[in-house]
Formats: C-alpha cells, structure tokens, sequence
C-alpha cells in the first residue's frame, strides 16, 4: 500500500491541463500553408502517394493527406506544415487547404444538428469500429483516455456496447468483410446519433484507396457529422475536434 | 539437395532458385532442411507462373544464419500431399495456398479459410459462413465474441467452446481486415506510396514493416545504405519495442485490474511515442524510414533530449516494475496461465517473445542479424514455461535490453551523409527477401520482379502468422475470464495477418 501511494506520488502530474491550448512537440505536422511561389505543380502533384494535391490553385486535402511531409520536404518554399493540430471539421469541404490560406480549420455551426448540444454537451459515449485500420488511429483514440490526455473529463468515453452509444467512431478505409458488422453495429445505437470519421484511411481510404478489397458503401448512406484527420489521428486533434462539435452551437 | 542459401537481404536470380518435383520439394522442405533445431519455416507461399502456380519455400537456419530457398512449379487441378500432415508448422502457409488458388491437399487437416482476400479461389466462401468446429453436446456450450470487441481494438471473432468456465476449445476467424495489401504493393508503382502502404501494414510495427521494406527495397536496388540510415532504423526498432512493450505492460495490468500498474505504464508509453514525434513528426514513426535517404537526421539536441527523457522513464519504470513483480494478486493471475509448453511452440514454429518464453532462442537479431544488429552481438533473452507470466516477464527485460541498446547507439551518432545517390531501378528476374525482428517478433518480405525489374509478386508474413494458433492453444483448459490476459499477453496483430 504504502509503495504504491509512492509510486502515486512520484508521478507527479501527468495530465495535460488545458488540451485546447497544449502545444505538439517537436516537428509535429499539422495544418499546412501552401505560400504563392511559383514550382513545377505537376512534379508536386507526382510527388504525393494519395493524389492529395490538386492544383489551380495548388491544395491540399487533409482528407487525403497522410501527413508524410514529402512535398514539404521537396518544394520547402511552396509548403510548409504546422504543427497546428486543430484540424477536425464537419464539413468534407474545408478539409481542403488553398494556396494562401492561413487561417484555422474550424467547424461549419449551421451543419451541426440542434439536439446535439442539447443532448451530448456534457456527456458523449461513443462506440469505436475498426473497419480495416492498422491499429494506429485506435492506439491514439485509446491515448485520449490515458491519464495524460484524460478526456473523460469532459464526459467523452468509449462504450462497449452500440447500445450505450450515441454515437460511432470509424476507423480504417472500410473493408469488403466489416462493410456487414458495422452497418449491424451502427443500426444498433439508438436515435439521435452521429458518425465521426477517424483518420485519413476512414475519410478518403487513404493508401488503401481503389482497392477492391474495400466497401465503402455505408458511408454514401448517412451524413457524416465530423471528420478527424491524421495518419494516425493525434489526441488532441480528436478531443478538440469534438468539444468544438458538442459546445460550438447553443 | 537442392536449394539456393542466402543471407539475410540478399538479391538472386530468379533462375537460381532450384525447381524441385513435388515429392523432392516436400522431402527437402519437411525433413531435410528441418532437421537442425534452429530450423524454421519464414516464408511458403505460391504465385501464378505461366497457367500454373510456383511455389518458393524459405527455410531459415538460425545455426548457419542463412535462409534455404527451393521451389516447385505446380498445376492446380492435381492434389497433392500437405507438408502439414508432417509438420503442423507449415498449416497456415498451406492453407494460404489453397485459400488464394484452389490447390487442393490430400491430407491437410484444417483446411479452411485464412483471410477471405478478394482475389480467393473460391468466392463461395464468404465471411459470414466460416466452418467453425462443432462439438455435439448438451453438456457444453458455446460463446461468440467480435468481430466487434469491447475495446477499442481490431476486429476478429473468436468462438471458444466452453464447459460450463472452462475453455475446452477457442477457434479464430480473422479476415475483416483484409485490405489487399500485397496486390497494391504490385499496383501502387510510386516507391513512396509503397513504403506508405509498409507503414500502414500494422500500426504498432511501423518501423518494423517498413524497415524490413526498404532493405529489401535497397537490396533489390543495388543500394549499400550508409552508416546513419542503418543507424537509425537500428534505433526506431529498438525504441518501438520499448514504445509497444510498456503499452502492453500496461494492457496487462488492466486486465488484472491493478489500475495503479496500468496507468504508470500507459502513461510511460507517452514520453517514448512523443520522441518519435519529436524525431519525426509522428508519435508512431510514420514517415521516419525512407529507401535510400532519411528526411530527419539524428541530431546531438535530439540525442541530449533522449538521455534526458531515457533517465526519467527508467527511474518510473524500475519502480512500477518493482511493484508489479512483487504484487502476489497480480503474479498470481500472470503464473501458469495461458502456457504453451516448448514441444507446441517448436510443433507450432512460433516466433518472436512467443518462442523466447519457452526456450526457443528464436531472434533475427542475433541468427539473421540486419542493419546495425551484425555489430551488436545481441543475445536473445529466454524464459522457460510459456505462461503469461513469462511473456510478462519478457517484455520487462527487453526493455532494459532495449534502452542499453539506445543508449549503447547515442553515444556514436554517425555524421550525415550529403549528397546520397538516388535509388536505381529494381534488379530484374530477381528474388529478395528481407527479415526483421519487430518488437512482435520476425517480419518476413518477399519480393520478385520480371525481366523489365517490375514487381510481379510482393509477400508480407507477419509474426502474428504463425503465433495466432498460440494463442488459441494456450487458453486451453484455462477459465473464459483469462482469455483477456492471455491475448493481450501474445499481443498479435490483426491487420498483419489480414493484409
């Protein structure tokens, strides 16, 4: 007893206080800028391995971008990533970062639906599917519960079961074999209920992209209510990206 | 005999791999080649070769610390005789074999599904009607859990057949994660989309499946790495294993419900995966490996930073393990269960922790030594009995095996090499294969090219092949409630196996 109030106490604190403020160590890449010199775009268009970008004007979209940095690290003056984490959003479109563009990727408040403050602004049990993912993106969402991240202080926790959810988290591109025990895992969560795409290979399919192997049907059926970008996705990317979803519109 | 021995990461022509008639190949395969007891199977697998199917067959020898390979060209409508019905070691490659085209076995026992990949023989077989095994019995039930889990981890459905607690039998079905990760290999042609696909093979082994990509990668090239890239793959394995390895502890921990053990280790785990994103942006070393450069080279900063960061973990750790190995609740749910005595792993040719906790000296490290590990003469730390408590055990001293290793390579950071020459194009008609001992155990990737250097066949074995039968071997005769303990305690990848 008394080695373990010990250990306790040599831990110290190890939460982080305020995780909308944290800042990401080291040469964390988050939201890019793309400035206005002027390269060669089809050799930067060659360069990604997910077609993330697009030119006229140059972009890229955080729904393809598996954040390699390659293109950085190839036109330096051209792109730069910041380490600016904030980058979840409920709108597919403004996952598409322009030419010029320096501002924060924020959430569209007229897409979010009206009960969902009302219902999920201090509580939000979510049901977690993996549907064809590394393992990545769920190590990371398993992370915002550690003690550091600990974001069970905001009354967000992962569920076992779809009955106890209000709402599913998708990881993974969706392969062919899980296409049928996620829609029989989401029909299962009561209404109102919201979908949130984990990671780049759940919002585009990523590397995975075009293979036969995957089924993405389920997502042309439903509204998706908020996607989290990141190869893995980061904790404090996720955390941030669903404060703002359940508090952003009274 | 007749079979080509190589090394570790070593191109040949394809044409040297000798082809054997079918009972010569299985003779060599099955009995010669597994008489030495450092014998084991890496890699069997086939590929379609002009109508009919070849197959490679690479034995390694830990003792001569070479890889036999042989081959054997065979046409799908004969059926043939299973290596298995010799050697329960050789049951998955097999059954890989039928599953992807048809090649029907005379005497294989098992013979079902593996993966249901898209490009099956047999598009009949479907994942909702796997033939589980079935006991008929009033006495005895039977409990279904997954694909879905209650955590949040990957997907599989285990159906264990139980007498009343008692787990008399566990059965595995994987395949949901199937993504057809070989057949991009061949079609993605970019070198970076194919190391982003390494990457993404399985998320807690980035560096491992990405190193065992780009040596083979450079092997196929022609490429001689320099001494700073060999540097820091060595490195990102080893700070990986000490990255997965406190996460496991931790895992362990909860599921024995001692929280103080499980939060100390999870939060343990933070400081190891921030390096990584302080090294190269991301907390699980995507992006750090590359073929032929390195985008984030090791700096002294980077290295004070990881003493610092070393010395903190070590103190926490030492402490909390102190704690936990001396905990008589926590030993007493870890000792004697979930075993698998040494005559099952040698039968099963497990491999990684999962042949070290039953004296098996199984580690590429030391047998097929890659990158800076031919300098390091690392010897394989061994546990006897097999048990969770073993695996546990294990885990705690490859951590401070590990970080002495760390510590051994920051004191000789080798400069930056400037102006490193650009890879060129793959050797034609060759055969490569490369290993690397993950923190799970060994990685093996195979690859062949056609006479314009064009990948024709890419093939992924992770370690979690051959230890998934382990698994369900070890919880035999346990309590339902150990099964928790027990798989976390094997900690074996879904998507590896899938692909």
């Amino acid at each position: 007893m008394l080695n373990n109030l010990k250990i306790l106490f040599h831990q110290g604190k190890q939460y982080i206080p305020d995780v909308t403020t944290a800042k990401a160590p080291g040469v964390f890449r988050g939201r890019p800028v793309i400035s206005a010199e002027k390269v060669n775009e089809k050799e930067l268009m060659n360069l990604c391995p997910t077609n993330a970008i697009t030119s006229n004007p140059v972009s890229i979209d955080l729904g393809k971008c598996t954040f390699c940095g390659e293109c950085a690290f190839a036109f330096p003056d051209k792109i730069k990533f910041t380490t600016d984490y904030k980058i979840a959003t409920n709108e597919r479109n403004r996952l598409i970062i322009k030419e010029g563009q320096d501002e924060p990727v924020e959430l569209n408040p007229e897409l979010i639906r009206q009960e969902i403050n009302k219902y999920f602004s201090g509580s939000l049990k979510l049901r977690q599917v993996c549907a064809g993912g590394d393992g990545s993106c769920e190590m990371e969402l398993n992370a915002c519960s550690n003690v550091n991240f600990d974001m069970g202080r905001f009354g967000i926790d992962f569920v076992a079961s779809p009955r106890h959810a209000d709402g599913i988290v998708i990881t993974g591109p969706i392969t062919e074999n899980m296409a049928q025990p996620l829609q029989i895992c989401y029909d299962a969560i009561p209404e109102p209920k919201i979908i949130i795409l984990a990671g780049t290979d759940a919002i585009s399919g990523g590397i995975f992209e075009g293979s036969p192997a995957l089924n993405r049907s389920f997502l042309t059926k439903y509204k998706i209510d908020l996607y989290v970008p990141g190869n893995p996705i980061h904790p404090l990317t996720f955390i941030n990206g669903v404060l703002d979803f359940i508090k952003k519109r009274k | 005999m007749n079979y080509i021995s190589i090394k570790n990461n070593q191109t040949i022509p394809l044409s040297s791999i000798p082809e054997l008639e079918y009972h010569l190949f299985l003779e060599q395969n099955v009995f010669a080649l597994m008489k030495s007891a450092g014998a084991h199977c890496v890699n069997y697998f086939g590929y379609p070769y002009a109508g009919k199917i070849k197959l490679i067959c690479c034995i390694a020898n830990d003792e001569l610390n070479n890889i036999n390979i042989s081959s054997c060209i065979v046409d799908i409508k004969q059926p043939l005789p299973s290596f298995t019905k010799h050697k329960l070691l050789f049951e998955k490659f097999e059954r890989e074999i039928h599953e992807n085209f048809g090649l029907a076995y005379t005497d294989h026992p098992w013979l079902k599904p593996v993966r249901y990949p898209v490009n099956r023989f047999n598009k009949n077989n479907t994942i909702a009607n796997f033939p589980f095994f079935k006991i008929e019995s009033e006495e005895l039930h039977e409990v279904g859990v997954g694909p879905i889990h209650a955590g949040i981890i990957e997907p599989a459905h285990f159906r264990f057949i139980c007498n009343g607690e008692q787990i008399l039998h566990l059965e595995m079905q994987m395949g949901y994660q199937h993504r057809g990760i070989e057949q991009l290999f061949i079609e993605k042609k970019k070198l970076l989309q194919r190391i982003t696909l390494a990457e993404n093979i399985s998320g807690d082994s980035v560096a491992g499946h990405s190193v065992a990509f780009v040596n083979l990668w450079e092997s196929l090239c022609n490429y001689q790495p320099g001494r700073n890239l060999l540097w820091s793959r060595t490195l990102a394995l080893e700070m990986e294993r000490v990255a997965v390895h406190t996460g496991d502890l931790s895992g362990m921990c909860t599921d024995v419900a001692y929280h103080l053990g499980s939060a100390v280790f999870g939060r343990l785990r933070t400081p190891v995966i921030n390096y990584f994103q302080k090294w190269c942006g991301n907390r699980l070393a995507k992006g750090l490996i590359r073929a032929g450069k390195t985008n984030f080279p090791f700096t002294h900063e980077l290295a004070l930073e990881l003493t610092t960061m070393l010395d903190e973990y070590e103190k926490a750790f030492e402490e909390i393990s102190d704690e936990l190995f001396s905990l008589p609740s926590a030993l007493a749910r870890f000792e004697k269960t979930g075993v698998i005595t040494i005559k099952q792993a040698a039968a099963l040719g497990t491999v990684g922790i999962s042949a070290r906790m039953c004296t098996i000296k199984r580690d590429i490290r030391s047998s097929h030594p890659h990158d800076l590990y031919t300098e390091m003469l690392h010897r394989p730390l061994i546990k006897t009995h097999g048990d969770v408590y073993a695996r546990t055990r294990i885990r705690k001293k490859e951590i401070v095996q590990s970080l002495g290793y760390i510590r051994q390579l920051i004191q000789n950071i080798p400069p930056e090499e400037n102006g490193a020459t650009p890879l060129s194009a793959p050797s034609p008609d060759s055969f490569t294969l490369s290993l690397v001992e993950g923190w799970r155990g060994e990685i093996c990737h195979c690859a062949i090219t056609d006479n314009k250097g064009e990948l024709i066949h890419y093939k992924i074995k992770d370690p979690s092949f051959h230890n998934w039968l382990a698994l369900a071997l070890s919880v035999r005769n346990n309590e339902i409630s150990d099964f928790p303990i027990c798989n976390k305690s094997f900690d074996l990848s879904y998507s590896g196996h899938d692909l």
